[in-house]
């Protein structure tokens, strides 16, 4: 429902900048990801688009209008919050209907929403509990639905699954999910570190560094064709494989990036050769480590069934249309 | 093991050594309170006879029953003062960001350390001025700024452990600081607000000192000032049954509240909003 535009969008504390202009469009109705590792300012850049700090230069817009002045609630934000931030004295009902209250809105209009919303997420039976009585996942589907239930422009979500434990992580993910499906036309951010929370959600995703902006775009597209070397090492899972030095040179780069999924092990006469210094069975998949004389081990991404074991030596080829070529400021050669 | 038993032993006897240092001077004020006639100066240690003889004096000579509600009043209010000035004071100290902040909390803190003697005189010229002077607002006034730097700093350290998320999420929700103040914050803050309202009220009950420097007519007195001018029949006499029998009297209003509210004392109210 709404469009939003950053411009120039600066931030400072005090003398530390922690947002160094950012420019950036949000299509209505996208679910937009913030990434980067601690510290780049993403948290404070939805900070920012919530209205819960101050912009200290730049435009926000919203639909085409400046909104920096304007209070959270009055720019149609909902927001979730990594620790739920639940009223801990109020009832899960209240809680979600503390912001229509406030409001002004008729008992019935309030029930209401709340009650289809909490049908919606699943809580019906939990109205009357307190925030304490309920799990993690509970209080974080209450969060949520706190935040449904005002029916907001833009939804946003400051790392809603960290604190959650990792098979609850996953389903609430897919929840998440369905949920931007149901309310397509609300325009939704999401803040994380987990790249893997990143590529499964988004519409678009915006890698952030040191406060500017790195990539932005679709995840097939940050994994396929990376800007720098930052974003070719961040997305994906195992990381991207760097190999500087003479085998770099040969294919006239800097750096070469390859993911461990586009190396084959070949039986004789590989590209390169390396010695096997660890692997890790994952079941579907197995990593190898070579060591190579590179920083870090080379990482080959195997199915589940192979039989390498340490001090082996193994010769691999990197499929050549999946080679990433860099420079020496770590940009692309394309 | 007879060292553990002397230890058991030596741990006990100082628990008592404490409890009838501290209990004794007024289970005595009880026990000489049901006494009279000649009774009273005979040292005794468990009741030997009972009459409401004292009660009923205090009460009907005097102005004690009138002294009692301004105590009443005067602590009641300055509770009810102190905390709302407090809350308020401790919202902007804890959670909005602006220069000297630091500043005016060590100022606060610095209030306090001044001896009541040593603003006596300058606090009568200000009572004096503002036209107060022997009315119960000159106490609420004087026991106020006495009790602030107290309650506001407590309340800020308080509020500052309240997670900044939920304020967050309140403004979110579109909430006004004062819905905030009111509706988020004061219902966590019960543990603190009773303490800090107990302190206060207990302190402004038993003031003595400003109590009979800013009021000199016997309808305007507060209890303490009452109980120590209590005067008997002539010069000679003091009146020791009814002194101890008014002690009694205003004592039971703070144990009534201390037992009253111990049960609104329920620490962990938190627990649940955020993680863990």
């Amino acid at each position: 429902m709404a469009n939003i535009q950053l411009k120039d969008v600066r931030k400072s504390f005090g003398t530390v900048k922690v947002i160094k202009g950012v420019d950036l469009e949000i299509k209505s109705g996208e679910f937009m990801v913030f990434v980067g590792p601690s510290g780049c300012g993403k948290s404070t850049l939805l900070r920012l688009v919530a209205g819960l700090e101050d912009i200290t230069s730049g435009q926000l817009l919203f639909d085409g209008e400046v909104v920096n002045g304007l209070t959270p609630s009055k720019r149609g934000i909902a927001m979730v919050f990594q620790s739920y931030a639940l009223y801990p004295h109020m009832t899960v009902y209240d809680n979600m209907a503390f912001g229509l209250t406030l409001e002004k809105g008729s008992k019935e209009q309030i029930r209401e929403r709340v009650t289809k919303a909490a049908d919606l997420l699943q809580i019906g039976q939990y109205l009357d509990r307190l925030p304490k009585q309920l799990s993690g996942g509970q209080r974080q589907r209450v969060a949520i639905g706190r935040a449904i239930v005002r029916d907001p422009k833009v939804f946003l979500f400051d790392e809603p699954l960290s604190n959650l434990d990792a098979a609850l992580r996953v389903a609430t993910r897919i929840e998440i999910a369905k949920l931007h499906e149901d309310m397509n036309s609300v325009t939704m951010i999401y803040v994380t570190h987990d790249q893997v929370e990143a590529m499964t959600l988004a519409d678009r995703i915006c890698v952030l560094r040191d406060g500017v902006i790195e990539q932005v775009g679709t995840p097939m597209e940050l994994y396929e064709t990376p800007d720098s070397l930052f974003v070719a090492g961040f997305i994906g899972s195992p990381k991207m494989n760097f190999i500087s030095g003479e085998a770099a040179a040969a294919y006239k780069a800097h750096t070469l990036g390859i993911r461990g999924e586009h190396l084959n092990v070949v039986s004789e006469g590989g590209v390169w050769n390396g010695k096997v210094i660890h692997t890790e069975n994952l079941g579907a998949d197995s990593y190898v480590y070579l060591e190579m004389g590179m920083e870090e081990p080379v990482v080959v991404r195997l199915d589940g069934n192979n039989n390498y074991h340490s001090g082996d030596v193994v010769h691999v080829s990197p499929m050549e249309d999946k080679l990433h070529r860099f420079d020496e400021e770590g940009k692309p050669i394309r | 093991m007879l060292w553990s038993y002397t230890k058991t032993t030596a741990f006990y006897m100082l628990v008592l050594v404490i409890v009838v240092i501290s209990v004794f001077p007024f289970y005595y004020a009880i026990l000489t309170s049901f006494k009279s006639g000649t009774a009273l100066f005979q040292v005794d240690y468990w009741p030997t006879s009972f009459s409401w003889d004292n009660y009923i004096a205090v009460f009907s000579q005097g102005a004690f029953p009138r002294n009692l509600l301004n105590s009443v009043f005067v602590a009641s209010t300055t509770v009810l003062l102190a905390l709302f000035l407090a809350v308020t004071a401790a919202f902007a100290l804890s959670r909005v960001r602006f220069r000297g902040r630091s500043l005016l909390l060590m100022t606060i803190l610095g209030v306090s350390m001044f001896p009541q003697i040593a603003v006596l005189a300058g606090l009568f010229e200000v009572i004096r001025a503002l036209g107060i002077y022997n009315t119960p607002w000159a106490l609420i006034f004087s026991y106020t700024i006495f009790t602030l730097p107290f309650t506001v700093w407590v309340l800020t350290t308080f509020m500052r452990e309240l997670p900044i998320e939920i304020e967050e999420a309140a403004i979110v929700d579109g909430a006004t600081p004062w819905v905030i103040i009111t509706r988020v914050f004061l219902p966590l803050m019960w543990p603190a607000l009773v303490t800090t309202g107990l302190l206060a009220f207990i302190g402004a009950w038993n003031e003595f000192l400003f109590a009979l420097t800013f009021t000199s007519s016997n309808l305007t007195r507060t209890v303490p000032v009452a109980i120590a001018l209590l005067s008997g029949g002539s010069q000679y006499e003091i009146p020791w049954g009814i002194i101890m029998a008014a002690s009694v009297i205003v004592t039971v209003p703070l144990v009534v509240l201390v037992l009253v509210f111990q049960r609104k004392i329920v620490s962990g109210l938190t627990a649940g909003g955020v993680k863990g």
